[in-house]
């Protein structure tokens, strides 16, 4: 019996988000009084890998095929359905990221096992296997129970933390036998703008709604992000205006974002952009409508015109960090 | 080529969610359903690309696991431009068990493009599309955020961090979208929403399936304590709450 983690790495890194899985993951196999193993698969050295030893992974096992370039669902079900088998593994936790969804699915059918996505917490109750996840778009909770011995689970960004918890890792190299059907599917081409901070990946997100009246106006979205190391957002009518790239939507069709701070400036808060961003854990909104429903979501806010409490705000941050 | 979209029946996304049965059940009273959204895009990819492709696509198709109930939104999607409707007859007991249902009906059923929503914004699992391309033993293509056929190859740009794949496989195959497939739903014209009824709706008792999972009770959030509102004049106030209360900036 063992907690098997899949541990995606970007580029032969890991992120914030691989070391709150394994935290996670070392949390549940000490009641379960069992370890962890972290499955990597891809080319990453042996220094990186030893990193997620330090948040409570026993041992590392290290998949390496030439022929995987890039994510191939039916390749990466097969190697981690492999693993399940090599480690014994009862309880297999991913990302709720698109990698997580794409493949823990393939998993849970493969082994008739129970999948359930996007977990909140730790399990309430580990026989029968509890555990909560958001429903209805972030307007409830449901508690469900996992009937299969073997149970697959994806864990909702930063919703749990990061643990420290140094232990010696083993590292191990796993071969996993690959048949060609698993390989139906080739990744052709990437295409990646270089360098930006990604919406998923921040802890301070500065968004823009129809507030902001058009397009010139998000100079100071951006340097209000570039002041507070934030990522840029939008909300649904923005993108769909083609004011703002899709990728920054946020929202129920769009992104589901949970950053520390998320500041919201002229957006109403419809409930279906609230359904992207309720998982913020400190929100400020900026909206000349008293009565906007952004501010119900709302930590802070400031009810005034946004194009006048920007440029305010951009300078205050300033003289923050400069007296810092 | 023919092309299935899988269909879920939820509630309109605007609805107020409130449960019955000390938690137990989902309030429908007063419910308005709708095609999830993302099934929705899905569909009007699938009809524009139909439509662009003279007669290389021969049918859309969609299907729902549901009850009679959810025939409505099957008659939205033929309104929309399907050609055909199945609807497998069960109460959705979990993601597992629809996927398991609709891959029977395709094991009798063929079609080259096989498309799901990434979610459906009542349970929010992203779990039905791969569960089903797993039973079929298929290749899946998730996050997709481009489709077309072009010279009578599969075209498929995925969505990744920062930017995009494009992405090769052989058909059938499982395409799990996201927006971005399309942007706005198409919508049923008059002459649409006639035709819609009397285009063939089949309908397939279910198979026997154990859920995986069992959902026992809902939760609704607390109420989140009261916004602090900050004068627009006093916008260094923000900053010192964010910097030494939040301690976030």
């Amino acid at each position: 019996m063992s907690v098997l983690v899949f541990t995606e790495n970007w580029d032969g890194k890991f992120k914030k988000l691989s070391f709150e899985l394994i935290s996670y993951a070392n949390e549940i196999a000490k009641k379960l009084n069992t370890s962890v193993t972290a499955l990597s698969i891809g080319k990453v050295e042996e220094e990186e890998l030893k990193k997620l030893g330090n948040y409570g992974a026993d041992k590392i096992i290290s998949a390496n095929d030439d022929r995987l370039k890039g994510l191939n669902n039916q390749a990466y079900t097969s190697i981690i359905n492999q693993a399940v088998a090599k480690e014994s593994a009862t309880l297999i936790i991913f990302a709720n990221n698109s990698t997580g969804k794409a493949v823990a699915p393939r998993l849970s059918a493969k082994l008739k096992a129970g999948l359930v996505s996007a977990v909140i917490a730790l399990p309430s109750n580990l026989e029968p296997f509890t555990i909560t996840k958001k429903v209805y778009s972030a307007k409830a909770f449901a508690n469900i129970i996992i009937k299969t011995p073997v149970r697959i689970i994806t864990l909702f960004q930063n919703s749990f933390g990061i643990i420290e918890s140094p232990v010696n890792a083993t590292i191990e190299n796993f071969k996993p036998e690959l048949k060609d059907s698993d390989l139906k599917t080739e990744i052709v081409e990437v295409s990646k703008h270089a360098g930006k901070l990604l919406l998923t990946d921040a802890e301070i997100v500065v968004s823009g709604g129809r507030g902001m009246k058009g397009p010139e106006n998000w100079g100071t979205i951006e340097e209000l992000a570039t002041l507070l190391g934030a990522a840029t957002a939008c909300s649904r009518p923005v993108s769909d205006e083609g004011w703002r790239p899709h990728e920054e939507h946020t929202g129920q069709t769009g992104k589901v974002i949970a950053p520390n701070l998320y500041i919201a400036c002229g957006i109403s808060g419809a409930i279906q952009h609230l359904a992207g961003i309720s998982s913020s854990k400190c929100i400020v909104a900026i909206n000349k409508d008293k009565d906007a429903p952004i501010f119900e979501a709302a930590d802070y806010g400031i009810i005034g015109d946004v194009m006048k409490v920007l440029p305010d705000l951009i300078n205050a941050v300033k003289e923050l960090k400069a007296s810092a | 080529m023919k092309i299935l979209v899988c269909i879920s029946n939820v509630p309109d996304t605007t609805t107020k969610i409130k449960f019955t049965n000390n938690g137990t059940s989902f309030d429908k009273t007063d419910v308005q359903w709708i095609i999830n959204p993302w099934d929705e895009l899905a569909l009007t990819r699938a009809m524009d690309i139909k439509d662009a492709s003279g007669g290389a696509i021969e049918s859309v198709t969609v299907i729902n696991v549901g009850l009679a109930d959810s025939e409505p939104t099957i008659r939205k999607a033929l309104a929309i431009g399907a050609d055909k409707g199945i609807r497998i007859n069960a109460e959705p007991k979990d993601s597992y068990f629809v996927a398991a249902q609709l891959a029977e009906v395709l094991k009798k059923e063929s079609f080259d493009i096989i498309l799901c929503g990434i979610e459906s914004s009542d349970f929010n699992s992203s779990c039905t599309g791969g569960m089903l391309s797993e039973l079929l033993d298929v290749p899946s293509v998730s996050s997709v955020s481009f489709l077309n056929i072009e010279n009578g190859q599969v075209k498929i740009k995925r969505e990744i961090d920062g930017g995009n794949e494009s992405v090769s496989t052989s058909v059938p195959f499982v395409g799990i979208v996201q927006k971005g497939i399309a942007i706005e739903p198409r919508i049923p014209s008059m002459r649409g929403i006639m035709s819609a009824r009397t285009k063939p709706l089949q309908v397939f008792e279910p198979v026997q399936v154990d859920a995986l999972v069992e959902y026992v009770n809902y939760e609704l959030p607390q109420p989140k304590s009261a916004c602090k509102k900050i004068e627009p004049e006093n916008v260094k106030e923000l900053v010192n709450l964010l910097h030494n209360e939040a301690k976030l900036i």
